[in-house]
């Protein structure tokens, strides 16, 4: 590869390591080889009974053992494994990683079996939190303290993976992973690191987080089957449907993997940002936010919206989302906003929320790398108000030199990363 | 570094027990009298928000009903800290204002998990039941007011905050870290203008909860945080919110904006906390900012929590560096999140002053030197060392 420093002076930020896992299985090969089949993770819940709910799909991880199983253990073990993968492929040891931990994730809380638990040592009759409160202090709960403190699960895997530095656990909702990629290019662009160890993970199917998201109407009803659910783009599109997974990059600057002599999966050219005003749920009707966060994203690159040969879109299949997403395409892309391919991964692995920008990001890289567009499948019934080219339930080949992806959160929360194959 | 990309308060925004804005903690700390609630979650005291007129930063009221408390605290706190900097309203400067948030979240409904829990051991199907009274009871809007990243969401709609926002996770060094990847940024021209910081909401039973089964909390009469130390040591929470705006010397010249003080070196860590870890992550840090320290003009505002082990250590590490100390926590609760923006503060107010306030116990020092620097801990009760050097800008 060529120059060491950007358009704009800053270290070229390459990718030499990916490790991921999904509700279609675990490692990259795997998840890369089903999403490209158009296969859908999305299922019936069996983790806990679905009795009384609206929405009883999601496409959950259920194939990991977990000794003391909460969310938050989940999101640790999933993390791990997919970090675990990118480090080895990196060709970096495992034990020993050149730089810090930035860690997409879902706020850590204590869950419904732990209330109860306590509330069973308080002994019978109706229980208050002042009752909780006297019991919890037994020392029988330390366990549960340790678990749900919101760092615990950065600490545990800096401490795994001997990152430098105090770990950074971040969330910014559906736009963690891409934040947590953010933070991870900054800081090498800065010069204070030459590598950097990304994840996003989530693990947050429990019964409370999934009722919490359907009494905001956020969720597809469409429960049958379970595989049609998720329906980017089309006219009938009524909701996400909640996932789980993790993946893991390993940034570098190209100048610290070259050093070593390592592999260079893809080149992370840029991103951009901006917080939406408007509503803590909806953006803002022109799309202003949407807008210039693509915008920002492509001119860090270097790169003018020509460039960009695909998106990888947040496309979560709400009717906002995905109306607001095309606003902002169009704006940005102009008459080329129909006949750009943007795909939505969500329609076969679901929404994985806080993980979903990480993972979104690895497939990225892999479709540059492979000249492989994955689909959007369950594209049936077109929306004639969003006349995208959203790679309808088959992959494309296709060659792309430069790809956006966009990562859109409640609380304003817009992110997008410009991903660039390796020059040949 | 550059001179120009010195990273300088030029605005602080904080409410705690002892009042809201830089004035009233100034004149609180200089005649201290703790601010405690004993009697509330007895037995365990703890350090109550001051009364706010939450109007005043929160105007319109269906904004406060979309929030929990440690979200109007929070984004109080921010206004506070926008108007202050002289920034507040100026849609130019606040479009690109980057903000990180050091957030925890999850505040509950009480009464809800009461009677969930009361009722469910004799439900005849108690997965069923649990779902049929969480579809049935939850808020939806109770989800927004729980999500850690919503704080900074709130601060973007309620104070048009947009350039971008991220919100830390992770207790103490989360507000650690919002600090120091702000100076970071400030540095390497990622970024002029900043507002960093949090909120916490002590008087929660649900917090006292998560703490209690750590058995990390203080039960008895409330004491300062070096005193408790002789009787088993514990963390006396406090209500607070606290957020700073961090500006590039060239920008608040440019600007005309009225500085407190510089951050002239921070530094993050962590460890396992086997004995001596935390002190050798504390000595490096220090080592690395030696050359910027005047131990004749200096002081130190300690972030400790009262948490024993960690305490204690931090105290021998600090008298080590032989120069007068104030926990913070003595007189504003620990605060979690927002403990070391809280500490950076009170740092900032006194270098401005050229005085450090008044000993808190009988543990600390008087000190009646002038004062030109301050160093900041940040240890988290668990996990997480922090070390900054505030001085004169």
């Amino acid at each position: 590869m060529a120059a060491e420093l950007d358009h704009a002076g800053r270290p070229v930020v390459v990718v030499t390591g990916l490790g991921m896992l999904t509700s279609l299985g675990q490692g990259v090969a795997e998840n890369w080889r089903r999403l490209t089949a158009g296969e859908s993770g999305i299922r019936r819940i069996s983790r806990f009974p679905v009795t009384g709910l609206r929405t009883t799909i999601a496409a959950t991880v259920d194939y990991l053992p977990l000794a003391a199983p909460s969310s938050a253990a989940l999101s640790q073990v999933m993390a791990d494994l997919a970090a675990q993968e990118a480090i080895v492929a990196a060709g970096l040891p495992v034990d020993d990683f050149p730089g810090p931990l930035l860690l997409a994730l879902a706020p850590v809380e204590m869950e419904w079996p732990q209330r109860q638990a306590i509330a069973a040592a308080c002994g019978t009759g109706p229980v208050t939190y002042a009752d909780l409160l006297r019991t919890a202090g037994s020392g029988t709960f330390t366990r549960y303290y340790e678990r749900f403190l919101f760092g615990s699960v950065a600490e545990a895997l800096a401490d795994r993976f001997g990152t430098k530095g105090s770990p950074i656990g971040t969330s910014t909702a559906c736009a963690s992973g891409a934040t947590a990629l953010q933070l991870g290019l900054e800081a090498i662009r800065r010069g204070e690191t030459g590598a950097a160890l990304c994840i996003g993970t989530d693990g947050s199917v429990n019964p409370e987080a999934l009722i919490r998201f359907s009494l905001l109407s956020a969720l597809s009803t469409r429960n049958d089957p379970p595989a049609a659910a998720a329906r980017p783009f089309s006219k009938d599109r009524d909701g996400f449907v909640m996932a789980e997974g993790a993946a893991a990059l390993v940034l570098e600057s190209l100048a610290h993997a070259q050093a070593r002599g390592a592999e260079i999966l893809g080149v992370l050219e840029g991103c951009g940002e901006r917080a939406d005003s408007f509503h803590r749920t909806r953006s803002s009707p022109d799309g202003k936010p949407i807008i210039a966060c693509m915008a920002e994203a492509i001119a860090d690159a270097g790169l003018s919206p020509d460039d960009i040969g695909y998106i990888n879109a947040h496309g979560t299949g709400t009717p906002e989302n995905d109306k607001m997403e095309w606003l902002g395409v169009s704006a940005v892309f102009g008459a080329r906003g129909s006949s750009l391919p943007i795909s939505s991964n969500k329609s076969m692995i679901g929404h994985t929320l806080s993980a979903a920008g990480a993972i979104e990001a690895a497939f990225t890289v892999l479709t540059l790398r492979e000249g492989l567009l994955p689909p959007t499948i369950n594209y049936e019934t077109p929306d004639p108000a969003l006349p995208v080219d959203c790679v309808p339930n088959i992959a494309r080949p296709l060659r792309v030199t430069h790809a956006l992806s966009n990562s859109f959160g409640f609380g304003g929360q817009n992110v997008s990363l410009v991903f660039g194959a390796v020059p040949a | 570094m550059a001179r120009e990309r010195d990273a300088l308060i030029t605005g602080i925004g904080l409410v705690s027990c002892l009042g809201e804005g830089t004035d009233a903690h100034r004149r609180a700390l200089q005649q201290f009298t703790p601010v405690v609630d004993a009697a509330s979650f007895a037995p365990f005291p703890l350090h109550p928000l001051a009364p706010l007129e939450f109007d005043r930063q929160i105007p319109k009221r269906g904004d406060q009903r979309q929030m929990e408390p440690w979200q109007r605290i929070g984004t109080y706190a921010a206004g506070l800290a926008l108007e202050s900097a002289g920034i507040k309203g100026d849609a130019a400067l606040l479009s690109r204002t980057e903000m990180i948030v050091a957030a925890g979240g999850g505040e509950r409904d009480p009464a809800v998990d009461e009677a969930i829990l009361s009722a469910l051991p004799s439900a005849p199907d108690p997965d069923a039941f649990l779902n049929e009274r969480l579809m049935g009871e939850l808020r939806p809007t109770l989800f927004l007011a729980q999500l850690s990243n919503l704080l900074a969401g709130n601060i973007s709609i309620v104070h048009g905050v947009v350039g971008s926002s991220r919100t830390f996770m992770g207790e103490e060094s989360a507000g650690a870290d919002a600090v120091r990847i702000a100076c970071a940024r400030i540095a390497a021209g990622q970024g002029d203008l900043f507002l960093i910081g949090g909120s916490n909401n002590a008087q929660r039973p649900e917090i006292l909860l998560h703490y209690q089964m750590g058995r990390m909390l203080w039960q008895r009469p409330y004491a300062p945080v070096w005193a408790r130390q002789a009787d088993g040591g514990g963390m006396v929470l406090g209500s607070l919110g606290c957020f700073l705006v961090i500006e590039s010397r060239a920008h608040a010249e440019a600007r005309g904006a009225t500085v407190l003080a510089a951050i002239a070196a921070i530094g993050t860590d962590r460890c396992r906390r086997q004995p001596g870890d935390a002190a050798a992550n504390a000595a490096r840090q220090l080592e690395a900012m030696r050359g910027l320290l005047d131990i004749s003009a200096a002081a130190v505002i300690s972030g400790a929590s009262g948490a024993t082990l960690t305490t204690a250590e931090e105290r021998a590490f600090l008298d080590g560096i032989g120069v007068p100390l104030r926990a913070a926590a003595t007189a504003l609760g620990h605060s979690m999140e927002p403990s070391f923006p809280a500490a950076v503060a009170l740092a900032a107010i006194a270098v401005a002053d050229g005085r450090l306030f008044p000993p808190l116990e009988p543990a600390e020092a008087p000190m009646d030197a002038p004062l030109r620097q301050a160093l900041v801990t940040g240890w988290g009760h668990w996990r997480g060392e922090a070390l900054a050097l505030v001085t004169e800008a």
